[in-house]
């Protein structure tokens, strides 16, 4: 034990401390505005602004504007946080110029929450108690999953109603130590910010009596410290959408200034790295992160641990190592979230795979799609050199480490790790034949270990809050959790974090809200296009690494897209394989000319030129491709089509036998007619057709000249009497 | 043939004064890494972000004073789809094609787009006012479908908005020339 290294950490944590002491926010009104691509795309930027004009129109100073990262609550974005102290914290959404006026004067200045704009909302009223159970499925006491009823009952049995106090459940604080797993529970009492450890009832009774009702915190029950994911829950524990999530990876999303590395410690930030370089085992650190069954969360799934292993192993002295921040699947976000909300929790992830694997030099491989990720990154990087966190004798453990930013420029192909390493080196992002694998030789020939941004936001949890508590969160062979990018035709689109081993139909609909606008739900698409698109049937498949690849997809980085019936699987396999064949770098024969071809057939069906023979094609042609590329974008270019071809046959056949798009969603077999016994002659599908082909007379029944018909729609949207058809 | 010294000196200055002091300045910093080669990909994003497309002259001027092959610069500069080797309007329209936007109808977007200004992805409106590219994603998929013009984001765009969008741009140029 290095104690040198913990007396060092320690001055640095009083350092954060007094800065955050000088702020005296615990003390003051915060308003807290979210900061992120996404969030900025909404207004945030406008928001805080006029925020900032109001303060200071109001000449108070103990009211603070405080910036954070994304919740990952996208579709109702931007959020406002107004905390009072001693108060219920009061999220408000949708919020802009107006609402910012309202919100202001009204809950701000004149202490009433405006309930019509609450998150989730809008709500009846604001309790004075929240009590939150933890309701995860995995420790197992037998008590918890009655904890909620009961809770309720005590309470309406003393005639406090739910107006008063509301009884929700969330999942993990990650308060159980190993040796109290299944025999204890824990309620989170908002906005008191007591989290108590409960083993009987009696213990329920006694918070509910002196604490609840007597109003004094029950110090006997008390859980000290900081436990996962409960700071996140202080704040955000009532929303629906967040508090059936468990939040490891995201659980400063949305809670911590992502460009004060002073409150970074505040959030026990840069403790995983004091513990690992003072005991200074780097194989410790393998034996912890094997342990914990973490798994390469960029889609792979390659154990952590094992790889960590083989780059400490390599014979060669330099060693580098790289953060694949280069999130390039369409409709994926996970990264971009973690690197703009919470970037020196990566970043601490690094250094300690650096010390790991006995690397002295980094690099951040990020997309330049990400202007404001970058930014953070910078800014992050570099309060880490000022504070010695990152350079020489890093909290004078005498372990040097560095990292430096290069950016990608648009390449697909250069999430694959032999590409990416290409690219670093300034080249073409064109991967080559493994083995060797980066490990042995990779970055300038020397061994590399390669990992994803969330495998890294995951190390200080694992160190902090144990590798027996992380495994235990996931399933058997993949511990802890997943991020998703919920998006598509889902009610609530937005970042999800589950356990490993969590059902879609979980994902979906109890905490995505189930399908937008009441339709059906048809397919979920996960894996962007490596994926595959899995069927409605199969809603109750578990998620993880070996589940999604038997189900003809593959968990991929974590975008998951929401089909309803309006969308046709052709369609979708066409759009990810034009995806995919823009991309193909070129260099393989299968990749490159596989991926054209299939292209061309999917063009052909969706065009209503394909035959039955042309699906034989297809499917041959699709494990052609996947068998023989060199690297994963071809072998997993074909995903998208094998598995519609396998789950949604009967669409193809329509296709190519019938000559009909069931989803009504292909443009060349789909045909607009007008129903004589509807139209009234409006006339105002004639005048909106662009091509002039619909004839008819005012107050006479119009018609389509399918010759000359582009098929645009036009008319089927603009028609109020239901009398043009599409079929 | 070999090269008078002359002649290469003449060359140097002439490549330093097409990508001028700041950029000649940040590779003159790459020369000081263990492997300035590496450093291509950056200086290509610099001279892009500083002359907004990537000329021919400048790919030769990165070549001398970076001193990598023509062919390799030239080869990473078109390999890449940030980079763009022609000047671009005077609004760069960038439409988000990501899975959730497609879903969402940002090809009926696109189509719109298409329509409107009369050119297709890739290329520039002949009064170089309108650029129009589309890119994979920008990760803001729950306001699908989402177009960016410039630096301004357009959040769950409808085919009826587009007209509208585009012309809040030609109204504000009409109103500069006046």
């Amino acid at each position: 034990m290095n104690n040198d290294v913990l007396k060092t950490f320690e001055i640095l944590h009083q350092r954060a401390a007094q800065i955050r002491q000088k702020e005296g926010r615990e003390r003051k009104i915060v308003i807290q505005v979210g900061s992120a691509t996404c969030e900025n795309a909404a207004g945030a930027r406008d928001v805080l602004d006029e925020f900032r004009k109001h303060v200071a129109a109001s000449g108070r100073d103990d009211i603070v504007l405080h910036q954070t990262g994304c919740t990952g609550r996208c579709s109702c974005e931007p959020i406002v946080g107004v905390f009072v102290p001693g108060q219920m914290p009061i999220k408000y959404q949708d919020v802009d110029r107006q609402r910012v006026h309202e919100i202001f004067t009204r809950h701000v200045l004149g202490g009433q929450p405006v309930l019509n704009y609450v998150l989730d909302g809008p709500v009846q009223g604001i309790q004075r108690h929240e009590v939150l159970y933890c309701a995860s499925e995995r420790c197992g006491w037998e008590a918890r999953a009655t904890c909620g009823q009961a809770l309720e009952e005590k309470l309406r049995r003393r005639g406090i109603s739910a107006d008063e106090i509301r009884v929700a459940q969330t999942s993990c604080f990650g308060a159980c130590g190993a040796n109290q797993v299944g025999t204890c529970s824990h309620v989170l009492v908002r906005p008191d910010k007591t989290l108590y450890r409960i083993e009987n009832d009696a213990d329920l009774d006694e918070i509910i009596e002196r604490h609840l009702i007597g109003g004094k915190v029950v110090e006997r029950l008390a859980v000290p410290g900081k436990t996962v994911g409960r700071k996140f829950f202080e704040i955000y524990g009532d929303v629906a959408f967040f508090n059936r999530q468990t939040r490891v990876v995201l659980r400063h999303n949305g809670v911590l200034d992502p460009s004060s590395i002073a409150e970074y410690f505040h959030y026990r930030g840069f403790q995983a790295l004091a513990t690992v370089l003072s005991k200074g085992d780097p194989k410790w650190v393998i034996d912890e992160i094997t342990r914990s069954k973490l798994r390469g969360r960029g889609g792979g799934g390659y154990p952590t641990g094992q790889k960590w292993a083989m780059g400490a192993a390599a014979e060669d002295e330099t060693r580098y190592l790289i953060c694949n921040a280069d999130e390039g699947d369409p409709g994926a976000f996970m990264d971009r979230s973690m690197l703009e909300s919470d970037p020196l929790n990566v970043i601490e992830g690094m250094i300690i795979g650096g010390f790991a694997i006995g690397a002295h030099q980094g690099f951040f491989y990020v997309r330049a799609e990400y202007p404001l990720a970058i930014e953070r990154i910078e800014t992050a990087i570099a309060q880490c050199r000022e504070w010695g966190l990152l350079g020489k004798n890093i909290l004078g453990s005498g372990f040097d480490f560095d990292l430096e930013i290069r950016l990608g420029a648009g390449a697909f192909v250069c999430g694959e790790e032999t590409a990416l390493i290409h690219s670093i080196e300034g080249e073409r992002g064109q991967p080559r034949i493994r083995p060797p694998y980066p490990t042995e030789r990779g970055l300038w020939g020397k061994p590399t270990v390669i990992n994803n941004v969330e495998t890294f936001a995951n190390v200080s949890a694992v160190i902090n809050y144990g590798a027996d508590w992380f495994a235990r969160i996931g399933t058997e062979k993949s511990g802890g959790t997943k991020v998703f990018a919920l998006a598509g035709k889902v009610r609530h689109t937005g970042l999800v974090e589950v356990p490993m081993g969590t059902t879609l139909r979980e994902v979906v609909f109890g905490i995505g809200g189930g399908v937008a606008g009441g339709r059906e739900l048809k397919a979920i698409q996960t894996g962007g296009p490596a994926g595959g698109c899995i069927p409605a049937k199969w809603l109750d498949t578990a998620i993880d690494f070996d589940t999604l690849t038997q189900a003809g997809s593959i968990m991929g980085s974590g975008g998951m897209i929401v089909l309803d019936e309006t969308d046709c699987m052709v369609d979708i396999a066409q759009y990810f394989m034009s995806f995919s064949q823009d991309e193909s770098c070129g260099k393989c024969t299968p990749c490159r000319e596989g991926t054209t071809r299939m292209l061309e057939i999917l063009n052909r069906i969706t065009g209503g030129q394909g035959t039955e023979a042309d699906l034989d094609t297809l499917g041959r042609l699709a494990r052609l491709v996947k068998k023989s590329s060199l690297c994963g974008l071809g072998r997993a270019a074909p995903n998208p089509v094998l598995s519609t071809l396998e789950h949604f046959r009967e669409e193809y056949l329509a296709h190519v036998v019938e000559k009909r798009c069931p989803a009504k969603k292909c443009k060349a077999l789909v045909r607009y007619e007008i129903d004589p016994e509807k139209c009234i002659g409006c006339t105002a599908c004639a005048r909106n057709c662009p091509v002039e082909c619909i004839a008819g007379q005012r107050k006479e029944t119009h018609v389509i000249d399918q010759a000359r018909c582009i098929k645009c729609g036009r008319c089927f949207e603009v028609c109020r009497f239901d009398a043009v058809k599409r079929t | 043939m070999s090269t008078t010294p002359d002649v290469h000196q003449q060359v140097e200055a002439q490549s330093r004064e097409i990508l001028g002091e700041d950029i000649v300045a940040y590779i003159e910093q790459c020369h000081a890494d263990p492997e300035p080669s590496g450093k291509l990909i950056a200086v290509l994003h610099r001279v892009q972000a500083k002359f907004g497309y990537l000329a021919p002259a400048h790919l030769d001027a990165v070549s001398q004073l970076l001193r990598v092959p023509a062919a390799k610069v030239s080869g990473v500069a078109s390999f890449y789809h940030f980079f763009r080797l022609t000047p671009r309007g005077r609004h760069v329209i960038n439409l988000c094609l990501g899975t959730a936007c497609y879903v969402k109808g940002a090809d009926q977007i696109a189509q719109k787009l298409r329509d409107e200004l009369g050119i297709t992805f890739g290329e520039t409106s002949p009064d170089g006012m309108f650029s129009l590219e589309a890119t994979r994603c920008l990760g803001t998929c729950g306001l699908a479908p989402v177009m960016i013009v410039d630096a301004d984001v357009h959040a769950e765009v409808t085919p009826d908005q587009v007209p509208l969008i585009l012309e809040r741009y030609i109204r504000e140029a009409r109103k500069e020339r006046a």
